[in-house]
């Protein structure tokens, strides 16, 4: 069977879902091999394995960790002439996409990127992508090389393989890194503060607040944690400064497709509907009953999201008992 | 210092953006275009650095490049009129339906015939939104990249950026040369002013054709991508929702109601 090769998300050694979606979509191509960059692979190998790992390529030297993308594409371009790979999936991280971009170049092989789907296809995967702030869907193939995809979270429901306990063999490859690859450097890094909300693009259930929240985003994050939700933002909600820019929905910032998406006190102009429109279901709270924002919504609230909020939000904590 | 921004020329993101039905590529001609509007926060990166070393005797020029079609001349106009130097327009009618990866390749050639420190590109465009040209530009040319950037320090040949990530704020350095990428948290682009807009009328823009950079027509365009787009379909439109006025003070339980039904609140914690 031909190898599929699945770069693995991982922060710190904890897979993200992100890679078991990408292994789950790698079965349907063919044997997955997850690539694990990193120093300690043990911990991960149960995850990867329970997804459909057959085989995982763990690539420890430092220099991977300590710069940005180019050493992991240069190790991925290695690890892909060494398995035969018949196609490379990747997350749609922007860390991902830079990666996809110089392995593609390196490779002379086509690339797709923020697939939302992709199916085993005559000869190379098709994939589907939403395109034009969600307006379109297009579907496409590589036709050169050996296909290179990212695919954005949330595009496969992660099935485990049958057999439970499922070690994958781990073979240990030494990449070369060049002295090219080590020019841009991270000097600092700063955590980002965690919030016990889960991953905006991972959510099931996202509620963003926008300009209408007047800067004071208390009854968005508590709504929010009633229902088990991540947090987002518009870009004016960002641009004023009241919520960090890691958080915003929308063309320029994250692209979420959850089941249910509330947009509290958002307009809803097409920057913003460019990051949410694919989502399942749609809630929109504002007080502008002429807010663009309710031709998209399943159920509209015109109202102020600072008395029906608070209220709904303590209704659905009584119910909790 | 040499800085080349490259920028391109894209439909109008608040118009009826379409594809061409005959070869599934985005249409162009038939919706109106402009600079895209992220790119201009790369034009605005590229003149800060000159206004914060102007005076310093370092004589920093700021060069516009754009590949697209005889209309992509008014982004390369646009940025001339926000203050840059001087405009590159390569225009051929072989590049059409190009992929990122051949356009990455008429950038790099391009990007050769100049002289350049610094390549600034926005952190994607606002059509095809792969934001990828970039990376594979600095890839083709040897460079380092620096990409993302919310926040841009140039201090001597080192460029210093903040980059925020999913999981970490990084702080990332490179040397010049070198590609930086732009967010559009990075700066506010200027409106062109009225003399600006004078000024652009005199500033020299070069047309470029494929052949003008060693490159063949059939290493472009969309008959040879490495990737096709083989299907095309417009979104169905969202059925109409039920839209409540909170007059008498029920709304709220008729949301919690709504998510009730369909589900939602079991998975709360």
């Amino acid at each position: 069977m031909s190898n599929i090769l699945v770069l693995a998300d991982h922060v710190g050694g904890i897979v993200r879902k992100t890679t078991a979606e990408l292994l789950t979509i790698a079965r349907r191509l063919g044997e997955p091999v997850a690539v694990y960059i990193g120093d300690s692979v043990g911990p991960a190998l149960p995850v990867l394995g329970h997804y459909g790992a057959a085989k995982v390529i763990a690539l420890t030297n430092p220099e991977l960790s300590q710069y940005l993308v180019v050493p992991k594409a240069e190790a991925l371009q290695q690890v892909a002439q060494k398995v035969e790979a018949a196609a490379i999936l990747i997350s749609s991280s922007s860390e991902g996409k830079e990666i996809a971009a110089r392995l593609a170049v390196k490779l002379e092989s086509g690339l797709i990127t923020d697939a939302v789907d992709v199916q085993s296809g005559d000869g190379s995967p098709v994939t589907t992508q939403s395109v034009f702030a969600g307006s379109y869907t297009v579907q496409a193939t590589v036709t050169k090389g050996t296909p290179i995809i990212t695919v954005k979270p949330n595009a496969a429901a992660p099935e485990a393989v049958q057999a439970p306990g499922a070690r994958p063999e781990v073979e240990e490859f030494d990449v070369s890194i060049s002295d090219a690859a080590k020019t841009a450097r991270i000097t600092a890094s700063r955590p980002r503060e965690a919030t016990g909300r889960p991953e905006l693009t991972e959510a099931a259930i996202v509620v963003s607040g926008g300009r209408g929240t007047g800067g004071d985003f208390g009854p968005i994050e508590a709504f929010a944690d009633s229902l088990g939700a991540a947090v987002g933002a518009s870009r004016a909600a960002v641009d004023s400064g009241w919520y960090p820019h890691a958080y915003q929905v929308g063309q320029t910032g994250k692209t979420v497709a959850p089941q249910l998406y509330v947009a509290v006190g958002i307009s809803g102009a097409i920057q913003h509907r460019a990051g949410m429109q694919t989502s399942k279901t749609i809630v929109a709270i504002n007080k502008d009953a002429e807010a663009p924002i309710f031709e998209l919504a399943d159920f509209g609230v015109v109202g102020d999201l600072h008395t029906v909020l608070p209220a709904a939000t303590d209704d659905i904590e009584n119910r909790k008992g | 210092m040499k800085i080349v921004v490259c920028a391109k020329f894209v439909p109008d993101a608040t118009a009826d953006r379409c594809f061409r039905p005959e070869d599934n590529t985005v249409d162009r001609a038939g919706v109106a275009g402009l600079l895209s509007e992220l790119d201009e926060n790369a034009v605005e990166a590229a003149l800060a650095i000159k206004d914060a070393r102007s005076g310093d005797g370092s004589g920093i020029q700021v060069t516009v490049l754009t590949v697209g079609p005889g209309q992509a001349a008014d982004a390369v106009k646009k940025a001339l009129q926000m203050g840059a130097d001087a405009g590159v327009h390569v225009v051929d009618d072989a590049i059409h339906g190009s992929d990122a990866v051949a356009t990455s390749l008429v950038l790099a050639k391009a990007l050769g015939k100049l002289e350049y420190d610094l390549v600034v590109f926005g952190m994607e465009s606002t059509d095809g939104a792969m934001g990828v040209v970039p990376a594979m530009v600095a890839e083709r040319l040897g460079l380092p990249a620096v990409t993302l950037a919310s926040e841009v320090t140039v201090d001597g040949s080192t460029v210093r950026i903040r980059r925020d990530g999913d999981v970490a704020s990084d702080t990332v350095e490179g040397t010049l040369p070198l590609v930086l990428s732009v967010t559009d948290a990075a700066n506010e682009p200027r409106y062109p002013s009225f003399k600006g807009i004078m000024a652009a009328k005199k500033k020299p823009v070069q047309t470029w054709a494929l052949s003008d950079l060693g490159v063949s027509a059939g290493e472009v365009g969309g008959s040879v991508a490495w990737s096709q787009v083989t299907g095309v379909a417009a979104r169905p439109p969202r059925t109409a929702g039920t839209i409540v006025t909170d007059s008498d003070g029920t709304a709220a339980a008729q949301l919690v109601e709504f998510l009730s039904t369909h589900k939602f609140l079991s998975s709360g914690r």
